[in-house]
């Protein structure tokens, strides 16, 4: 089908608005010139030289750990509190914990650290890799627990109830069929709250340490001091990781979907 | 309760073969409701409700929706606890028990098949739990999709096969660890007519082959009368009759179970003894005086309901000879349904009476037409007379 020159137009727009900044990072990143606004022919010398940057490597690595240990915890504390939300029946308070678990969604994430670093500093917790995980485990959290709360609304309870019946605990009800069968949301939650906390800034600032500089963090204080072809290197790849990510999350749980349609057509035929 | 079997079940004049458990006061219930309440916040589910159902049994709750037969399934599964009362599963109190420790399983009115386990693990899921050894499992896995004619499918996902199936596989799993007991929620109410039809005699099959007590929760009252030995008529939370499908059809104990099962004519008049068992029952609408005939003991002149069956009531173009309720009345409609045809005759002005004729013999033209007059004639003990 022709597309209009009205749609044409509204969607050439719509995506150089939200791509073009990109495109022209990645396109800078291999570049040969020093000069960030001067192109001056391709080059890959720029990820060679990031290879060399110690500090940059350092910032890296602790923003892959905290990014894994944040979203695992996130995940495990996610999953459980949407599953008491969405099946723990009335209890006393539910109303009031099931909108607070939504408010760091919209909590102001300045708040959120700043609140997280009163704590710490409270408690006499060095600030460090654990805070970082901490405060990133906290807000990333509620992204999980409205992924997979979501799926468990419209999950089949009897499905559990079968298990239990069938002489299966709660525990091995839960781990045997409930934990499978919304595994792909599962997943899309921890690879949400993994990309959270690849490039939160704001609330990261707070919580780390001198040891302990994030990825994002090293790059805004590099940028300050003037935009190096290096810095979009190193931007370039945390675009394809993310992109990886959610790519895959979609696939995920588009895969399964696609495949158990089919399945149920064929059924539907084979009757 | 009373439970008063007078037709062919429990009499002791018969051979001791017949299955009647409920009559021997020897018999121990499998399963003893004891005044049981089910109360959610106001609304009384149960309310006070005792009940005995035997060993080897397949017994069904019947009633509209809402009126408590779920909850009873339930309670027995241990997905509720009752309010109050007792419930005993072989003499032991199974209030306390939950789910996974009750020898009670349950096939699911979604059948809840494991979508992400094939046939065979879904089969063979209870029987892991108990940690059975290797080879039993897969001895006990192999006989259950024989049983359910299920061989082919084994390696498939509940998805991959069609609702017929997908029904087989549920009650293959529920029966894989041969509980004492199996509930059985609405298990045909997903199929069409016809393959629920077939669907009902194989559940019988299977019942009598693995001698499992069967509890089966259904709104619908041809299923119940098919499957079961006896039938427990529900409504607002109590049993209004419990009784074999011959005795709940042909005597009911109250205008409710005789209009919730089946088509039935009910007049209201009074009555008036003439003999031993024997009544006048005088019609309100008409005036008119009909025998009838009645095992429960009436006052005289007490206002009453007889109730009568469509395919009770004879139609004849003239007054049969000897008959001892005769109606005038003439043809309003007429169903016809292929094997039977119903009559809807009008009497006394605008009382509609059914009667029904079984369609023998292939006729071009019906005996009667609209607006033919014509007499329905029925017996004594046609009618059951009942109080209001």
């Amino acid at each position: 089908m022709r597309m209009s020159w009205f749609n044409a137009t509204s969607l050439t727009l719509g995506f150089a608005f939200l791509y073009l900044p990109m495109v022209i990072l990645i396109i800078y990143s291999f570049n040969e010139s020093r000069l960030v606004t001067v192109w001056a022919g391709f080059s890959t010398k720029w990820y060679g030289e990031l290879l060399q940057n110690q500090s940059f490597l350092d910032a890296a690595w602790v923003t892959l750990k905290v990014a894994v240990f944040s979203s695992t915890l996130a995940t495990i504390l996610g999953t459980m509190a949407a599953y008491v939300l969405v099946r723990g029946g009335r209890f006393m308070g539910r109303t009031l914990f099931s909108g607070m678990i939504y408010a760091p969604l919209v909590m102001p994430e300045v708040i959120t650290g700043l609140s997280l670093l009163l704590l710490f500093i409270g408690i006499g917790l060095d600030r460090g890799v654990l805070t970082i995980v901490l405060a990133h485990t906290t807000f990333s959290m509620a992204f999980v627990s409205v992924v997979v709360s979501s799926r468990l609304v419209t999950f089949d309870r009897s499905l559990e109830e079968a298990a239990l019946d069938l002489g299966a605990s709660p525990w091995d009800a839960f781990r045997l069929v409930t934990l499978p069968i919304i595994a792909p949301a599962v997943i899309s939650g921890w690879l949400l709250a993994f990309t959270l906390s690849l490039d939160d800034l704001v609330i990261a600032s707070f919580t780390a340490g001198p040891a302990s500089t994030t990825l994002p963090i090293r790059i805004f204080s590099a940028v300050r001091l003037g935009v190096s072809p290096e810095i979009n290197a190193l931007s370039t790849i945390m675009i394809a990781i993310v992109t990886v990510g959610v790519i895959t999350a979609s696939l995920v749980s588009k895969r399964s979907m696609v495949r158990q349609k089919r399945d149920e057509q064929a059924a539907a035929r084979a009757t | 309760m009373t439970l008063r079997p007078f037709l062919q079940q429990g009499r002791p004049d018969l051979p001791a073969t017949v299955f009647a458990p409920w009559a021997d006061p020897n018999q121990k219930p499998l399963i003893r409701f004891q005044n049981v309440t089910k109360r959610f916040g106001d609304f009384t589910a149960i309310d006070d409700l005792s009940l005995d159902i035997y060993e080897r049994e397949f017994f069904a709750l019947l009633g509209p929706s809402g009126c408590g037969k779920t909850t009873m399934m339930r309670m027995l599964a241990g997905f509720e606890n009752p309010t109050s009362g007792r419930i005993e599963l072989a003499g032991q109190d199974i209030v306390p028990v939950p789910p996974n420790k009750r020898a009670v399983n349950m096939m699911f009115q979604s059948y809840a098949l494991f979508p992400h386990l094939t046939v065979w693990d879904n089969i063979a899921f209870g029987l892991r739990r108990d940690s059975m050894p290797k080879i039993d499992l897969q001895r006990r896995v192999e006989e259950m999709l024989k049983l359910t004619r299920l061989e082919k499918f084994a390696r498939r996902k509940p998805h991959q096969i069609s609702g017929g199936q997908r029904q087989r596989v549920a009650l293959a799993r529920s029966l894989a660890k041969a509980p004492k007991l199996l509930l059985l929620d609405e298990p045909l109410g997903a199929l069409d007519k016809k393959l629920r039809q077939d669907t009902q005699f194989e559940l019988m099959d299977i019942q009598e082959k693995t001698g499992t007590t069967f509890v089966i929760v259904t709104h619908d009252q041809e299923e119940a009368m098919t499957v079961a030995s006896r039938v427990a008529v529900m409504d607002e939370g109590r049993l209004i009759q419990v009784a074999t499908p011959a005795d709940i059809y042909e005597a009911p104990n109250s205008v409710y179970v005789a209009d919730f099962i089946g088509d039935v004519n009910i007049l209201e008049g009074t009555v008036r003894a003439t003999g031993p068992n024997r009544y006048h029952f005088t019609w309100a609408d008409t005036g008119e005086s009909v025998t009838a005939a009645s095992e429960r003991p009436f006052s005289d002149g007490q206002t009453a309901h007889l109730a009568i069956r469509p395919e009770k009531v004879q139609i004849s173009a003239e007054r049969p000879e000897g008959a001892e309720n005769a109606i005038k009345g003439k043809v309003h409609d007429i169903a016809y349904l292929g094997n039977i045809s119903t009559f809807h005759v009008r009497v006394a002005g605008e009382r509609i009476i059914k009667a029904q004729s079984a369609n023998t013999r292939r006729i071009t033209n019906r005996a009667f037409t609209w607006e033919d007059d014509v007499w329905l004639s029925w017996t004594p003990t046609a009618g059951v007379v009942l109080s209001d």
